[in-house]
């Protein structure tokens, strides 16, 4: 019981690693503000272009959008930082990040957004044509308010999935979270550090959690 | 050489597919081993915890939960490591790719709960009542009348959900379980090209791509049926 | 004598094989309430999504005060701001307050500032009498209520004619007199308008003409008293006698 204490809550070893594990939880903070905007934005260009009337373009997009949940986005920011450079395209770690969660994180939304416009009726397209709105203000105006209204879990408990998704950012050693604590525990031999950022996690995304379970059990009823 | 020549020598060079193919394979194998045995454990217990739920044991609830909870809010590259660096400082050895089985099974658990759950609770009341009024017990309404309406509801999520938990089993290459990932980047590093990085990738696109379509059409179908 | 504000010409329109119009003349003049019947299936109301293009007609003509709604040089979102239309589902936005509904696209299409657009919008809910409700949103009125917000919507963008689909079905039937009343009342300001509707008492005392469609095509027109006693076709009297049974 105390060798456990001691290797997972060591108070001491955490209080020392607090000020690296801090300059990593800035990190994820950073990422965070750079892949979720890039994502909701790119989710919902997907979300538009599988909407389009013309059949091909529509199969193509969903084909892509398929591709992109298939491929693990491990292997896909392994690829995009250490597999481009041998075609000439150097990214930094930052530029990797957000460039491979951009696929990933567009098709995931994409699909969230996608169900969102579905579950808007056609009477409301109808009515708000024949008042004369084009396209685009129905869109903006009437259909897309309902629509992010209508999928607001998912696309919250989207957002819970990107952050997490963050910390694979520390295998191509950007030092972040996960990969600052984990340098903590390769210096002191100790497991606390990773327990530590588990925790800054847990503060940052259990409320999230919770107020998804809240809305899907207020809709579901 | 012209950019498609380069391309094709980057990415797609013959001599290095045949001297990978058989790498990646095992990799593969490794992969759909443990995905499977996830899929499996996970599901499972997700299940038995549901219906552990539903006997509203309020200390057992609020354990329940609280793990649950923890398990969907974590990354799991974060459970993997503190499982795989520390449990051998407690002195308990556990091979690598069991702490992948181990830690992403948990992971499917508590997700598969939370979506088993919100199942459970959508059967109307009326549904349970009938049921215990002609005379089956708390377990059997349980098994017979509740589950497989709510497992019907259920089944587009749980089956986005556990393709988005098994794809983890690429976080293997972290702590070195040798599946599909993990042999890619080998090969890569061995070779000085991408092209065994690129036939990882194919390698997951062809092992997932059906199991993304499969949600797709569960989706739509299930989707009309309530229309 | 002014022209009629709506022309149709030869009107065809498709579904896939299903010819659903075949080929249909109709001409509403100033002020003229137009009531159209005929059994579900007839086409009746997609000859009306026809008239403001919500459905795309095949071939034929479509002219709105003058104006060729089938020109490719016609600005048809201009063009629908003149053609008010009424839904059986009321389609009110959801998240939008009864004011907000009736000022979108005052603000939106004809480029009204806020404060003009929503001095509008409660003129126009003062019409249909809900100017009280402006406030509150569609999930907080009655079905008799909204479809009255909906008027309004349409009531706003100051309609040179307006196209009501079957407006009191999907309401209550203790629900239906406040709608008509409402539609009486655009009657007596001198509204032109074309209804499909299966409101025969309503029909015979506010209608101008009432046309009988089957199949996709005009069967029969004629003034309310004259088509519900003495109806000229076989299908009309069958049509009418069901109805009146």
């Amino acid at each position: 019981m105390e060798a456990l204490l001691n290797q997972f809550f060591n108070l001491d070893i955490m209080a020392r690693a607090l000020p690296l594990v801090l300059t990593g939880l800035k990190q994820t903070l950073l990422l965070c503000i750079v892949v979720i905007p890039l994502g909701l934005a790119g989710g919902l260009l997907v979300a538009l272009l599988s909407l389009v009337p013309w059949r091909v373009f529509r199969w193509a997009t969903i084909l892509a959008i398929d591709f992109f949940r298939a491929v693990p986005p491990l292997v896909l920011l392994i690829f995009v930082y250490s597999g481009l450079p041998f075609a000439g395209i150097r990214l930094t770690p930052l530029a990797a990040v957000a460039v491979a969660f951009l696929l990933n994180n567009s098709s995931y939304y994409g699909e969230v957004y996608r169900a969102g416009i579905e579950s808007v009726g056609r009477g409301q397209w109808d009515a708000a044509r024949s008042t004369g709105l084009t396209l685009t203000q129905t869109l903006r105006n009437v259909v897309l308010p309902q629509a992010i209204r209508n999928v607001l879990p998912d696309l919250i408990s989207n957002t819970v999935e990107v952050v997490k998704l963050t910390s694979l950012a520390s295998v191509i050693a950007l030092p972040e979270l996960l990969y600052s604590a984990d340098m903590a525990r390769s210096l002191t031999f100790n497991t606390s550090p990773i327990v530590l950022a588990a925790g800054f996690y847990l503060l940052m995304l259990w409320p999230l959690v919770r107020l998804v379970s809240r809305l899907e059990r207020r809709i579901a009823s | 050489m012209d950019t498609w020549s380069r391309f094709l020598d980057t990415f797609f060079k013959p001599e290095l597919i045949r001297q990978y193919l058989p790498s990646i394979a095992a990799g593969t194998v490794t992969t759909i081993e443990i995905a499977f045995a996830i899929v499996v454990t996970g599901i499972l217990l997700g299940l038995v915890l549901a219906v552990l739920r539903t006997f509203r044991i309020l200390p057992v609830n609020m354990m329940l939960v609280a793990c649950v909870d923890i398990m969907r809010a974590l990354p799991p590259i974060v459970l993997v490591l503190l499982v795989y660096f520390g449990l051998p400082n407690i002195g308990i050895n556990v091979p690598s790719f069991a702490v992948l089985w181990i830690v992403l099974s948990l992971v499917l658990a508590a997700f598969a709960e939370e979506i088993l759950w919100a199942g459970i609770l959508s059967v109307p009341k009326g549904q349970w009542e009938s049921a215990r009024s002609t005379g089956f017990g708390l377990f059997s309404t349980l098994i017979y009348i509740v589950l497989p309406q709510a497992v019907r509801l259920t089944v587009p999520p749980l089956t986005n959900r556990t393709l988005a938990i098994t794809k983890n089993t690429a976080l293997g290459t972290v702590i070195g379980v040798p599946e599909i990932l993990n042999q890619a980047t080998t090969g890569q590093s061995f070779s000085g090209n991408a092209t065994p990085l690129m036939m990882g990738a194919i390698a997951y696109v062809i092992l997932f791509i059906p199991v993304v379509a499969l949600g797709r059409f569960l989706e739509t179908r299930f989707r009309w049926s309530r229309a | 004598m002014t022209g009629p504000i709506l022309d149709i010409r030869g009107l065809r329109k498709s579904f896939g094989h299903v010819e659903v119009l075949r080929g249909i003349d109709l001409a509403v003049k100033p002020q003229e309430l137009v009531f159209i019947i005929g059994p579900s299936g007839s086409g009746k109301s997609t000859l009306l999504r026809c008239c403001n293009r919500l459905e795309e007609p095949n071939a034929g003509t479509i002219l709105v005060d003058g104006v060729d709604l089938m020109d490719r040089r016609t600005n048809i979102n201009a063009m629908r701001r003149h053609i008010g239309m009424v839904f059986q589902s009321f389609n009110l936005y959801p998240h939008l307050s009864a004011l907000s509904n009736v000022s979108l696209a005052l603000r939106k299409v004809v480029k009204k500032s806020r404060a003009e657009a929503e001095a509008l919008a409660l003129t126009a809910l003062e019409r249909v009498g809900l100017r009280e409700k402006a406030k509150s949103y569609p999930s907080e009125l009655s079905g008799g209520q909204q479809q009255r917000v909906a008027i309004a919507r349409a009531l706003a963008l100051e309609p040179t004619i307006m196209l009501f689909d079957e407006p009191t079905s999907a309401l209550d039937p203790e629900l239906v007199g406040s709608v008509l009343g409402v539609m009486r009342e655009l009657k007596q300001d001198g509204m032109t308008m074309l209804v499909v509707s299966h409101e025969m008492r309503f029909a015979r005392d506010a209608a101008d003409r009432v046309i009988f469609m089957d199949h996709g095509l005009i069967v029969e027109e004629a003034p309310p008293s004259q088509i519900f006693t003495s109806p000229r076709e076989p299908r009309t009297r069958t049509f009418i006698a069901e109805l009146t049974r």
